[in-house]
């Protein structure tokens, strides 16, 4: 088997997959959006209750897809408990660019050791959308948009 | 490739597969085992031989000019009809309209032919498991003028009951749209028996034949079909080129496409008179080179043997088809009798993408995913498809290959 696809489907992004965290919808959500790719057909929605002081304070997503953007999309709500706007969207800017195969040095060394999971995305460029695919979502969310598309 | 077994006597497709250069190259280190064909087909030497040559030596613009290459072009251009004519068994050569596609030839239909018929509440027959591309036209005359779609459903092996057609069709219908070979189950619809139903109610079918002209022979006359759409790419010839049959009866009432050069009589400040079929559809330019390579692609096709090469393509599908049902957890969407040689599959557990992503790495080219055909993955309840889709110069080594890239899949998901 190929050493990339081995880098792609590591044991953390499948077992995220086959056990997606935070799975669901979010009764007391203050912001949702639908991110959909209208290429694959992949939809996720992610729902975000955010405090007065701006802290995300719980989030959630419900969707289908594949292993990569279920994975990604678990992995995010993992990460994003607890954190502030601001670092949610400086959170993402790191992980675009860490699937892209760019330098993330936005990242502090904690979040990155938990991202770099999905680096293995870069060498599959057709797949970087699926990785993003929640991350969009999570931001048109925030800026209440309702909806992001990745094609 | 020598040793591969025969599937068919005298199919030499060792032979065949040294016309398609792409073939020998390798994808990811491995040797490329091509199985997208239903998406487009790889080009033979043959084809691009044959644009190459009229390019460098008889290339001009066509039914312009009247210099020396005009006329060589335009002679070209115009035996690239009959060449298609002959191959659908068309009766007259106006009843062949050059396209950029199918899309653009269903599209022509849509606007030329229906549209100025539809009243609203007007109804449009579709089954299904149509691809997107005898979709939409037909939405925009819902959107536009009040259209009614009416949906033809298959049984869950992927058959179309022509009785469903019939109970279908009201005093309302203005055409029946129908694929003669589903892009994703492989269904093979009983087309002639379809247009008997409908004519006897005084209804025109549309045919997209952008798979069933692939596979197997298509005669508009026998069918008695109004209008088949087809696309060149698909056919071992070049992308840009497609084809409309529209039967002579019809072709005085459409109305013209696209406005421009070439589709015209006579233009004048006041006034607009077009050409008669089929310039009168070919606004500009058309695609020149394109008809070239088409009519050789068809000349290709002869040269292997129509039958010859379904015959091979189905018996590839069958064994594919066979020894995919005997890995566990892979499940086959689309086992109508007579089905064409393309085979929707789905690993259970395994989402369509990833499927394809790993297949791709162990050098096969597959399609995943909802294959333009949103309608039909809702009525299957999948999110997509993995799908293998066989072609003449295919291999039972590659199904080899197909069968243990699957196997990979299942290993990396456990």
């Amino acid at each position: 088997m190929d050493s990339s696809l081995r880098d792609l489907y590591q044991e953390i992004i499948l077992d995220h997959s086959r056990h997606p965290r935070h799975f669901g919808p979010l009764a007391t959500a203050n912001h949702m959006a639908e991110g959909h790719n209208p290429l694959c057909g992949d939809r996720v929605k992610v729902y975000l209750k955010v405090d007065a002081k701006d802290r995300i304070e719980d989030v959630s997503f419900e969707g289908r897809g594949c292993a990569i953007s279920v994975a990604s999309a678990s992995l995010m709500t993992d990460m994003l408990k607890g954190r502030s706007v601001a670092e949610a969207e400086r959170l993402m800017g790191g992980f675009l660019n860490l699937v892209k195969g760019e330098d993330a040095a936005e990242l502090e060394s904690d979040d990155r050791e938990t991202l770099e999971v999905m680096a293995g995305v870069s060498a599959f460029p057709m797949r970087v959308k699926c990785a993003t695919l929640a991350w969009h979502a999570m931001k048109a969310a925030l800026d209440d948009e309702g909806a992001a598309r990745t094609e | 490739m020598n040793a591969d077994p025969k599937l068919t006597p005298a199919y030499d497709v060792a032979a065949l597969r040294r016309d398609f250069p792409i073939l020998s190259r390798e994808v990811h280190g491995r040797p490329l085992v091509y199985l997208d064909n239903a998406a487009s087909a790889q080009k033979p030497i043959q084809v691009l031989d044959a644009m190459a040559r009229f390019t460098t030596s008889e290339y001009a613009n066509v039914h312009r000019g009247v210099h020396y290459l005009s006329g060589a072009a335009t002679e070209r251009y115009e035996e690239a009809r009959r060449r298609v004519q002959r191959f659908l068994n068309a009766e007259h050569e106006e009843e062949i309209i050059y396209t950029k596609g199918c899309t653009e030839a269903i599209n022509l239909v849509a606007q030329s032919y229906l549209a100025p018929l539809i009243q609203p509440g007007d109804e449009i027959v579709l089954s299904v498991m149509e691809h997107h591309s005898n979709i939409v036209p037909w939405h925009f005359l819902r959107e536009r003028q009040g259209a009614v779609l009416k949906w033809v459903d298959v049984s869950d092996l992927g058959e179309l009951d022509p009785a469903d057609v019939a109970r279908s069709i009201t005093p309302k219908t203005k055409l029946v749209a129908i694929t003669h070979m589903s892009n994703v189950l492989g269904t093979k619809t009983a087309l002639k028996e379809i247009v008997r139903i409908a004519h006897e109610k005084g209804v025109p079918v549309l045919a997209d034949g952008c798979q069933g002209a692939v596979h197997g022979t298509v005669d508009v006359r026998a069918l008695d079909v109004d209008f088949y759409a087809l696309t060149g790419h698909k056919l071992y010839g070049p992308t840009g080129i497609g084809i409309l049959y529209a039967k002579r009866a019809h072709l005085k009432t459409m109305r013209p496409y696209q406005g421009g050069g070439e589709m015209i009589r006579e233009v004048t400040r006041a006034n607009v008179t077009y050409a008669d079929a089929p310039m009168r559809f070919e606004a500009g330019t058309p695609p020149i080179v394109q008809t070239v390579g088409l009519a050789a692609a068809l000349d290709y096709l002869d040269f292997v043997g129509r039958d010859a090469a379904t015959a091979h393509e189905d018996a590839l599908a069958k064994l594919a088809t066979q020894r995919l049902k005997e890995l566990n957890g892979v499940r086959i969407i689309g086992e109508a009798k007579g089905k064409g040689p393309l085979i929707s599959f789905e690993a259970i557990g395994i989402h369509a993408h990833d499927l394809a992503t790993i297949l791709d790495r162990e050098g096969v080219a597959v399609r995943g995913g909802h294959h333009c055909a949103q309608v039909l993955m809702e009525r299957f309840n999948v999110p997509g498809t993995a799908r293998a889709s066989f072609a003449l110069y295919n291999t039972v080594a590659e199904v080899d290959a197909l069968v243990s890239a699957v196997q990979v899949a299942r290993k990396v998901f456990g």
